[in-house]
């Protein structure tokens, strides 16, 4: 198989889980013969669902009618709790052994408790990260809250998880962010075979296969990738920033309309894989230290505002002509970060498209938006 | 003061003297502190560094009819109209200038901002935004939420470690030592004050109860900004001489009509409409007499025991698991001899609202008390829609009623 048919191959593969998550789900749980835990956005130490012999698989929802959720959250609720507590309604989590719960925005804390009362027969794994996360005391308690997540899931695996367990488990998710940042790294040299809606595939089919497999993958990939020549790409870049690059469709959008994805700061690619869970000692204490390192993410307090900075670093170190925002509906730390970095983008003259987004939200709109939007950089 | 001065009168003095204090200390360049409503303000007081409170701020405003322009100020910025509307009234204020006029008490721009998690989460994202746009320091006091409705000895020692962290920091903001005696009198003064707070609540329960309608989310402006103060003890001593006197009399809340109902008033009061629910309570002879929102205030804990202290803080009903949250509502219905509860899904409040449906329906269970939601919004007038509010608590009358005869 030649090079580019190799890289046609790989990228359908990955399309292929990324479209049918589900499929791809059941088929990792008998393929792999392990069970599956559930586990929600944001920074959960996924790492101790696999050294605790089970396999993580990434839950953010969908786009089917909501309705049933409406039993617990109003109208004005995340769309992304939503969507993912009606599934849990229709019985779509019923197979996974557990569910793991981080609380880092209201919309995920009651999820939480939503989600206990509805559907009982499901353990529930709740996760609370502290916010002075770089203090010792912070580590401390965060080390704390993994010990117990540890000690739940080894109950539920019916084992023990011991340091070598979660020593190796660590190792195989690093060598995984490593090479997705190598791939995303590459991706916007080669713009004609990754297209918006594949740099994506590529990033969100990493939930739902083992890790090493998809790692062993997309390092394949990228090396392929580098072995051809950098393409002079006709259209114009942009960095995407927000919570994650759906419904469906959006990305086909930008392709039309001429725009390639440089980078993105979205919280369900570059902000998953971009810290490393640093090296030495304790293994629960290193996973615990990896939340200090993170930067730049709504999620994380950060009182100097680093994302201000890191946004307009990516703009201008990644050759963009403009970012573009994709605001999930009712998110408030999004919402809340958004005048900020606008205000300092706006003072460095790089030019931000605001597009609100939803599982059901009308594509016609964006389309108009996006296509003067890429007209005007 | 002393006199024949009600504890009301009292109350508005020293709510107005607040404001008023802070703005004479920023004006000798002493520092001033924006704070969150429920902060661990033990330490501050022992300072004596003055904290106003930004969300009775922006409630004393959309409760003056007045939150619109600040509203809208911060929403032409670029804040979200879905995000909290205390939080969007306080950036209005700040981008209009920080001004003072008849309505709107004059906050002073702080030197530093205090934000204690305990209750809320978006808040944090709230004062990040303030340090960042002011370039003043956060002192940022994490109580991690309590999924499991426990406060584990992991979260104490974290919170524990938290205060002694934020005693350095207050020695090097102010250049001077924490003074050990002075903390040990301010925690038995917030001690009292939360005793009495909780005291006051138990009378408010009788029937008829003493207190009116919103009457307690006025005196809440106390507990919000001078739980820590004797000024408190003397206003609540006062309220509680009065309700006791009430009781001994036999009076009910209202001069004019009896108190034909009594509900449980769930959330934060729907300022910018403040007279128009509480006239249709009153036209109906429905009386509040419990709530989940006072009751935060009641932080009790032992003088001197800092452990206690982390644990009474973080326990708050909002920090706590939907299982609590239940638990406390079937407490307040039963202490509050209500008929009926009213459910205020208040836009700006995803804490309050996101377990509102589950736990109404597990209070009902438990209590058999009819209950109505209706929307609004502790600040943003245009949230509220009257037509649904009136017909919900005529709905509401009817159940009470059908339920009162079947019972007799």
């Amino acid at each position: 198989m030649s090079g580019e048919n190799r890289i046609r191959a790989i990228l359908t593969g990955l399309a292929a889980v990324a479209a049918r998550p589900g499929e791809a789900a059941e088929r990792l749980k008998r393929e792999k013969g392990k069970p599956l835990v559930g586990v929600l956005p944001y920074y959960a130490p996924e790492e101790i669902v696999h050294a605790a012999g089970m396999l993580p698989v990434g839950v953010w929802g969908g786009t089917a009618d909501a309705s049933m959720a409406g039993h617990y959250f109003p109208p004005f609720a995340c769309p992304l709790v939503k969507s993912t507590l009606d599934l849990a309604l229709r019985g779509v989590y019923d197979g996974l052994a557990a569910m793991i719960v981080p609380a880092l925005c209201e919309s995920l804390t009651f999820f939480g408790q939503n989600f206990r009362a509805a559907r009982p027969g499901i353990p529930f794994v709740p996760v609370v990260h502290p916010q002075n996360r770089r203090t010792p005391e912070g580590v401390a308690y965060l080390r704390a809250e993994y010990e117990r997540v540890r000690d739940r899931l080894a109950e539920i695996a019916g084992r023990e998880v011991t340091a070598a367990d979660l020593d190796r488990a660590i190792g195989v998710f690093n060598d995984h962010r490593r090479a997705m940042r190598a791939f995303l790294e590459e991706a916007p040299r080669h713009p004609s075979l990754v297209s918006p809606r594949v740099r994506h595939a590529v990033a969100k089919s990493a939930y739902y296969m083992d890790k090493a497999d998809h790692g062993a993958l997309v390092g394949e990939l990228t090396g392929l990738l580098k072995s051809l020549p950098e393409e002079s790409g006709a259209g114009k870049r942009v960095v995407v920033t927000g919570i994650m690059a759906e419904p469906e469709g959006l990305l086909d959008l930008f392709e039309e309309v001429g725009l390639e994805i440089s980078a993105d700061d979205l919280a369900q690619e570059s902000r998953a894989f971009r810290t490393d869970v640093p090296d030495g000692g304790d293994p629960l204490e290193r996973l615990a230290r990896r939340w200090s390192l993170v930067e730049g993410c709504s999620l994380a307090f950060d009182p100097g505002k680093e994302r201000n900075r890191i946004l307009l670093d990516l703009v201008r170190n990644s050759g963009a002509r403009g970012l573009v925002v994709l605001m999930i509906q009712f998110c408030d730390p999004e919402e809340m970060d958004y005048p900020l970095y606008r205000k300092e983008l706006d003072a460095a003259g790089v030019p931000v498209l605001h597009l609100e987004v939803e599982p059901r939200m009308s594509l016609e709109q964006a389309r108009t938006r996006l296509q003067s939007f890429a007209e005007m950089i | 003061m002393s006199g024949n001065v009600t504890s009301k009168q009292l109350l508005d003095h020293y709510a107005r003297k607040v404001y008023a204090d802070a703005a004479a200390a920023k004006a000798v360049g002493k520092p001033v502190g924006w704070s969150t409503a429920i902060v661990p303000q033990e330490f501050f007081e022992t300072m004596d560094l003055p904290l106003v409170y930004p969300e009775n701020h922006s409630a004393v405003i959309s409760a003056r009819k007045r939150a619109l322009g600040f509203l809208e100020r911060a929403e032409g910025y670029g804040y979200h109209a879905d995000v909290c509307g205390y939080m969007r009234v306080n950036f209005g204020y700040l981008l209009e200038g920080a001004r003072g006029d008849d309505d709107v008490p004059p906050a002073p721009v702080p030197d530093f901002v205090v934000c204690c998690n305990n209750y809320c989460t978006m808040i944090v994202k709230w004062y990040e935004n303030l340090a960042k746009e002011l370039g003043v320091p956060l002192f940022m006091i994490d109580m991690p939420y309590n999924p499991e409705g426990a406060v584990d000895e992991a979260r104490v020692r974290y919170i524990r470690a938290q205060f002694d962290r934020l005693v350095g920091r207050l020695e090097d903001l102010t250049g001077r030592p924490f003074d050990r005696e002075r903390f040990r009198r301010v925690m038995e003064i917030s001690r009292e004050n939360a005793r009495l707070w909780k005291r006051a609540f138990e009378l408010v329960g009788h029937v008829p109860s003493p207190a009116n309608g919103f009457d307690f989310y006025n005196y809440l402006t106390l507990m919000v900004f001078m739980r820590g103060r004797a000024e408190t003890t003397e206003v609540l001593r006062l309220w509680i001489r009065e309700m006791e006197g009430k009781i001994a009399r036999g009076e009910g809340p209202f001069r004019d009509a009896a108190e034909k109902f009594r509900i449980m008033f769930d959330g934060i009061a729907c300022w910018p409409q403040l007279a128009h629910t509480a006239k249709a309570f009153r036209s109906y002879g429905i009386n509040i007499t419990g709530s989940n929102y006072p009751d935060g205030w009641a932080v009790q804990y032992e003088t001197g025991d800092l452990d206690g202290m982390a644990r009474a803080y973080a326990s708050i009903a909002n920090n706590m698991s939907l299982e609590k949250a239940v638990e406390k509502r079937v407490e307040i219905i039963r202490q509050g001899r209500c008929d009926g509860a009213v459910y205020h899904m208040n836009r700006s409040c995803k804490v309050m609202d996101f377990t509102t449906y589950e736990a109404q329906r597990r209070v009902f269970a438990e209590t058999g008390v009819p209950y109505i939601t209706f929307d609004g919004d502790q600040a943003d007038p245009r949230v509220f829609v009257a037509a649904q509010f009136d017909t919900r608590i005529q709905a509401l009358v009817e159940m009470m009623e059908a339920r009162e005869e079947s019972e007799r």
